[in-house]
């Protein structure tokens, strides 16, 4: 049972290929377990190393004013370079915050009642301080977003006359590029968020509403077609046990449209978080973005490299963001459409 | 005999591109307390028009809906609907589907305790119990449909109506779900208006079969009681003269029908139109065992 239990979380996690494994490990059917090993895993490794290969023999062959195009290696090396400035920078830290508190242990060792104060750390960012930073810009759009796309996502579905009302408007902002509203994003913000002691960085807000105009789209549009494609039947219920208006879209619009809501939301972090590294680029607002475009700049002989290493980071990122939306719709939403 | 449900000469006009598309014209039926009636008809004829006017789901052009002699245009629990497909909630468990409606239709008239009881009781009537914690994505269809049965009788309706509750599955769950229908029938004894496209089915469960004319502007064509008694086995019934007979007029209503409506449709073709004289003594036949 434990087993079966762990079998199925796993292939909702999106870890189907460790199933196999595991059945092997209780020497379930070897056989099968085998070719399925093979499927899963040994395949799209092979693939892998295709890749890496065709990679590095192409690297090889593509000379730029910086040096040669990096291949996996060197990339993976620029990798660990990466993390060991990190890690240099993290001790500086450290080691800042140490230097001021046993200044202030000696101030108050003498004088009981002297003012102590701790200073920030003001170092560069590193490449982790990037990626955590550009994380929580793509969420806070993201979920941003997402309040204001589902509600009226919802008004539409359930009303045809508010849905032909705003189609065109949604028809007609959804295409626009985000990076033509960074601009107006960033002047109106600079206009209209002014405050002392800003609780959020202004750079921080504009990437994050430019995440969020570009990326409720597709969860309001989904959300509106989940909502007014519910199985007629279902609503007829509704009506025949005189649900009122609110518990009838409680209790069968929303669940019934959540496969669509789930839908429509992994595509909006998906294209939420393409659009915020343009945006970081564009705006030099920190993040991801931002590091590819200083690295670029930089143009010294590590830059590609680092630059590739940015790459392939923004990819993983992508990726386990997708599986995460993928697995909270399977965990939650019930439908086929998942599995 | 005492009228229950007066379906009085309702006719209903959809809207469509071509202006409106009368679909119904004058459907009139008085069905007594206890009544067993079938609708059978060819397909889009308008038989589930019929059935969503009675429920309240469509409001008819003309004519009214009278149940215990008070005029009916809005759906509601009294008048509980099991539809073809099932219409579970898939996120809500079986026991939750019937809970779902129980709690509504008895607020603030039943105890928590009441309603748990009435819940599971309904559920055992269709001997559903122990599949009572399963999603619908988890059960057969057959299973499904007992639920979906389960759940329009915990509403304690005046009258059930179902339209093709048993279409969608093979034939031996079908049979079982019509006994199980027959034995419920037996102690609760519902008004029940039930739409078949299946013969045996419509004779085997009611007091009366109700045939509707093909569309457009469908109407009542004839009505045959059943006069079989109860209970009715299905396997006994076979070898019964009168079972067969009234399979037979049923059959013949519905080949004429299907005739002539070929004939409407190409009057090119001669040999149709011999097939539906042909079908001239049936007729008679037909009129002299319904007694119309
Ligand atoms: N909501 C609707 N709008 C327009 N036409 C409808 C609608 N519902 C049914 N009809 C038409 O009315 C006729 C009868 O349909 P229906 O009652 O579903 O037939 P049946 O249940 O006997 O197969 C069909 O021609 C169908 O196209
Ligand atoms: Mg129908």
């Amino acid at each position: 049972m434990l087993k079966q239990n762990t079998l199925h979380y796993l292939s909702v996690a999106g870890f189907r290929w460790m199933v196999p494994v595991i059945k092997l490990a209780f020497w379930e059917n070897p056989r099968e377990q085998g070719q399925e090993i093979v499927r899963l895993i040994a395949l799209p490794l092979f693939a892998i190393l295709v890749f890496l290969a065709i990679w590095s023999t192409a690297a090889s062959k593509i000379d730029t004013s910086l040096g040669s195009f990096p291949g996996p290696g060197v990339v993976a090396s620029a990798a660990s370079g990466l993390y060991q400035e990190h890690l240099a920078e993290r001790e500086k830290a450290e080691a800042f915050y140490q230097r001021q508190e046993d200044r202030n242990k000696v101030k108050l060792a003498k004088n009981p009642d002297a003012e102590v104060k701790i200073r920030d750390y003001t170092g560069k960012p590193t490449y982790f301080d990037q990626i955590f930073t550009s994380l929580i810009t793509v969420f806070t759009g993201f979920l941003v977003a997402s309040i204001i796309a589902i509600p009226i996502g919802i008004a539409c579905g359930l009303s045809p006359l508010l849905n032909t009302a705003i189609a065109p408007i949604i028809q007609i902002l959804k295409p626009v590029s985000p990076l033509a509203w960074l601009p107006l994003v960033t002047m109106v913000v600079s206009a209209v968020y002014v405050s002392d002691d800003p609780a959020f960085s202004k750079s921080f807000i504009n990437s994050a509403i430019t995440v969020t105009l570009y990326c409720m789209w597709p969860t309001l549009i989904n959300t509106a077609v989940g909502v007014a494609n519910i199985d007629k039947d279902l609503i007829n219920v509704g009506r025949v046990i005189q649900l009122g208006w609110f518990t009838q879209v409680t209790k069968i619009a929303i669940p019934a449209a959540l496969p669509m809501i789930f839908t429509g939301l992994r595509i909006s972090l998906g294209i939420g978080w393409m659009v915020l590294i343009a945006a970081e680029m564009l705006a030099q607002n920190p993040g991801l973005g931002k590091f590819v475009w200083d690295e670029f700049q930089n143009g010294s002989s590590e830059s590609l490299a680092r630059i590739m290493v940015a790459v392939v980071t923004i990819g993983f990122i992508g990726f386990i963001l997708d599986s995460f939306m993928h697995t909270l719709h399977k965990m939650i939403a019930h439908d086929d459409a998942g599995a | 005999m005492s009228t229950y449900l007066d379906i009085s000469q309702i006719s209903i006009d959809f809207p469509t591109k071509t202006g409106p598309f009368r679909a119904l014209e004058k459907v009139d039926l008085k069905i007594a307390r206890g009544e067993f009636i079938s609708l059978i008809g060819h397909s889009g004829c308008g038989k589930s028009t019929v059935l969503n006017i009675v429920a309240g789901l469509y409001q008819a052009t003309e004519g009214a809906v009278v149940l215990e002699s008070k005029e009916v245009n809005q759906p509601g629990p009294d008048r509980a609907v099991v539809f073809q497909n099932h219409s579970l909630f898939p996120w809500l468990t079986v026991y939750q589907n019937v809970e779902l409606a129980v709690k509504q239709v008895f607020k603030g008239r039943k105890s928590k305790a009441e309603i748990r009881h009435w819940v599971e009781y309904n559920l055992g009537l269709v001997q559903m119990s122990h599949a009572s914690h399963k999603l619908p994505g988890e059960i057969s269809g057959g299973m499904k449909q007992r639920v979906g049965i389960a759940r329009a009788l915990a509403m304690e309706p005046k009258v059930l109506l179902m339209d093709e509750p048993f279409g969608a599955l093979d034939a031996l769950t079908r049979a079982h779900l019509q006994d199980a229908l027959m034995e419920i029938q037996a102690e609760l004894n519902n008004t029940v208006i039930l739409i078949t496209h299946d013969v045996d089915e419509a004779v085997l469960l009611s007091d009366r079969i109700v045939m509707m004319t093909n569309g457009p502007a469908a109407t009542v064509g004839e009505i045959l009681s059943i006069d079989l008694p109860r209970p009715r086995e299905r396997l006994t019934l076979a070898d019964n003269v009168d079972y067969n007979h009234y399979r037979a007029a049923v059959l013949t209503f519905l080949h004429q029908k299907q005739a002539k409506s070929d004939h409407k449709a190409s009057t090119k073709k001669p040999h149709e139109l011999r097939l539906a004289d042909t079908n001239k003594p049936a007729e008679v036949a037909l009129k002299k065992a319904t007694g119309a």
